[in-house]
């Protein structure tokens, strides 16, 4: 689905990440791990095609990133569900509108999805909130929004920054209840975290697999946590 | 042109992905509006010199007029001469002198009434007009001077032609006018359009992220400001033709300073303008947005 090749990736002056090879396959769960400012979030944007790699290659759905127009980025992110940690919004529409911007901006009828809309809303448990507007939100509920705005389209793959970075332990373990109920349906999960107890307790329910950005290189961790 | 037909088809869910904003849409609206305000002047400035100089060009060409200076005794001898001349000109359709009175009219208004004109020595006039052939000027100069001494033949030219070359350019500067407020309505909504673009730069990101090709971007925005293009300038052209109704109208003596206006058909240029400038907003918004997309991520 998204593959990297030998990638590396530097920002003005210095390398941040070099080297770098991952094949995200159907199905697949995967943490990223690696201290603060190590790249995790640069090596997220890598894989939805936000940033093109200073070299090595990238592919998007066997799609070079480097021959991909700014509209065939577009086709791949609707394929791609992307869950940043400060989630953004159009803050002057509802919940329920923000959910279903994936749909109305790749043109699909929103009276046709609308059962959809709303048992997504009620699996994310925002059935009260689906009114609000954005900024009203809490931490936990805008995570939950984003990870409904992400999923909405059915996407084969579900990147997620720091999902649980703003929210407590409860509900981080909702939101990866969340996720791995995804998984089991069939999606191919990445979340970078630097939360181990995360990692952990997914462990307990799903196969995953763990990544870790050190010293501008990535790693395999399986085994080790 | 598909493009064009797409924005126009509309798109309710698109419109509402941009934040509503009030002032700025004021302002735009505002614009276009004074914009078109002053297309409906400059327009009815060149459709009147053109009218003029078509004018001057076509009645003053067809006539002409020959002065007969005598003494007092000759000049009815002279005149009938300068008759007999004249009607054996090919291209002189008639020749008619005029009357005391008439002489007397055309004085008037530069003399006041109640002059004494039958105890000055006023030349008398013969009107001239020409077929439409024309008479060789030259020839009849020679002849005229060659048979009454008196006369001279005054075919207008020397009048008409800087006349009709200053409405010529009475129009070439109305047209340029146009042309500057068409480019100055372009800048001034694409400057809108990309302050509208950075402020909503946080809107563009979240649409990029969730799968928004740059054309839907595009088309929220273009859509909006096409559309106040439009009814900015529909508003400023209707105030514009009642500003010109309400001018005096033209009057016979001074016909050619006051005759600023539309005539006929010609009343329904002004309605080329809202559509026009609703085009120029589409295209300045278009170009303005695709540059700002290009540069985000």
């Amino acid at each position: 689905m998204i593959e990297l090749e030998s990638v590396a990736y530097s920002y003005g002056g210095g390398e941040l990440l070099g080297d770098v090879s991952l094949s995200l396959a159907p199905g697949s769960f995967h943490f990223l791990t690696g201290p603060s400012g190590s790249g995790k979030t640069t090596l997220l944007k890598l894989c939805y095609g936000a940033l093109v790699p200073s070299s090595g290659t990238v592919r998007l759905f066997a799609q070079d990133r480097r021959e991909m127009t700014r509209d065939d980025v577009a086709m791949a992110r609707r394929r791609i569900g992307v869950v940043h940690q400060d989630c953004q919004f159009l803050d002057h529409l509802s919940v329920a509108d923000n959910i279903a911007l994936p749909l109305s901006v790749s043109g699909r009828d929103l009276l046709a999805e609308e059962p959809n809309l709303r048992e997504l809303v009620g699996w994310v448990g925002l059935k009260e909130r689906a009114q609000a507007l954005p900024p009203e939100l809490s931490g936990g509920e805008r995570q939950r929004a984003a990870l409904a705005r992400a999923v909405i389209m059915s996407p084969d793959v579900v990147l997620a920054d720091e999902p649980t970075g703003n929210v407590d332990w409860e509900m981080s373990q909702r939101l990866l209840r969340l996720l791995i109920e995804l998984n089991r349906m069939g999606k191919t999960i990445l979340i970078a975290t630097h939360d181990l107890a995360l990692i952990r307790a997914a462990k307990a329910h799903v196969q995953t697999r763990v990544l870790r950005i050190a010293s501008r290189r990535l790693q395999f961790a399986g085994a080790d946590l | 042109m598909t493009a064009v037909r797409g924005m126009l088809a509309g798109d309710a869910q698109a419109d509402r992905v941009v934040p509503p904003t009030g002032f700025t849409a004021w302002l735009t609206l505002f614009s276009a509006g004074a914009m078109a305000f002053l297309a409906v002047f400059a327009l009815a400035l060149s459709l009147a010199t053109g009218r003029l100089a078509d004018r001057w060009g076509n009645e003053l060409a067809r006539t002409a007029t020959v002065r007969i200076s005598a003494p007092e005794a000759q000049m009815a001898a002279q005149t009938a001469a300068a008759l007999r001349v004249l009607e054996t000109t090919t291209g002189v359709a008639r020749a008619r002198a005029l009357s005391d009175i008439e002489q007397a009219a055309l004085l008037e208004p530069w003399f006041g009434p109640g002059l004494p004109l039958d105890q000055l020595p006023i030349p008398r006039l013969i009107e001239v007009i020409e077929t439409g052939a024309g008479f060789d000027a030259q020839g009849l100069r020679l002849r005229l001077a060659a048979e009454v001494p008196g006369a001279v033949l005054d075919d207008h030219t020397r009048w008409r032609e800087p006349l009709t070359r200053a409405a010529g350019r009475l129009r070439l500067l109305g047209l340029v006018a146009l042309g500057l407020i068409a480019a100055a309505t372009a800048a001034m909504i694409t400057l809108a359009a990309q302050a509208a673009l950075a402020a909503n730069a946080q809107v563009i990101s979240v649409l990029r992220l969730v799968g928004a090709q740059d054309g839907y971007i595009a088309r929220a925005f273009v859509r909006r400001f096409a559309a106040r293009g439009l009814a900015g300038a529909a508003i400023g052209t209707v105030l514009g033709c009642l500003a010109i109704l309400a001018l005096p109208a033209a009057q016979v003596e001074g016909g050619f300073l006051t005759g600023l206006g539309f005539q006929g058909w010609h009343w329904l240029w002004p309605f080329v303008i809202p559509p026009l400038a609703g085009l120029v907003a589409f295209g300045a918004t278009l170009t303005a947005a695709r540059r700002t997309l290009e540069e985000m991520p």
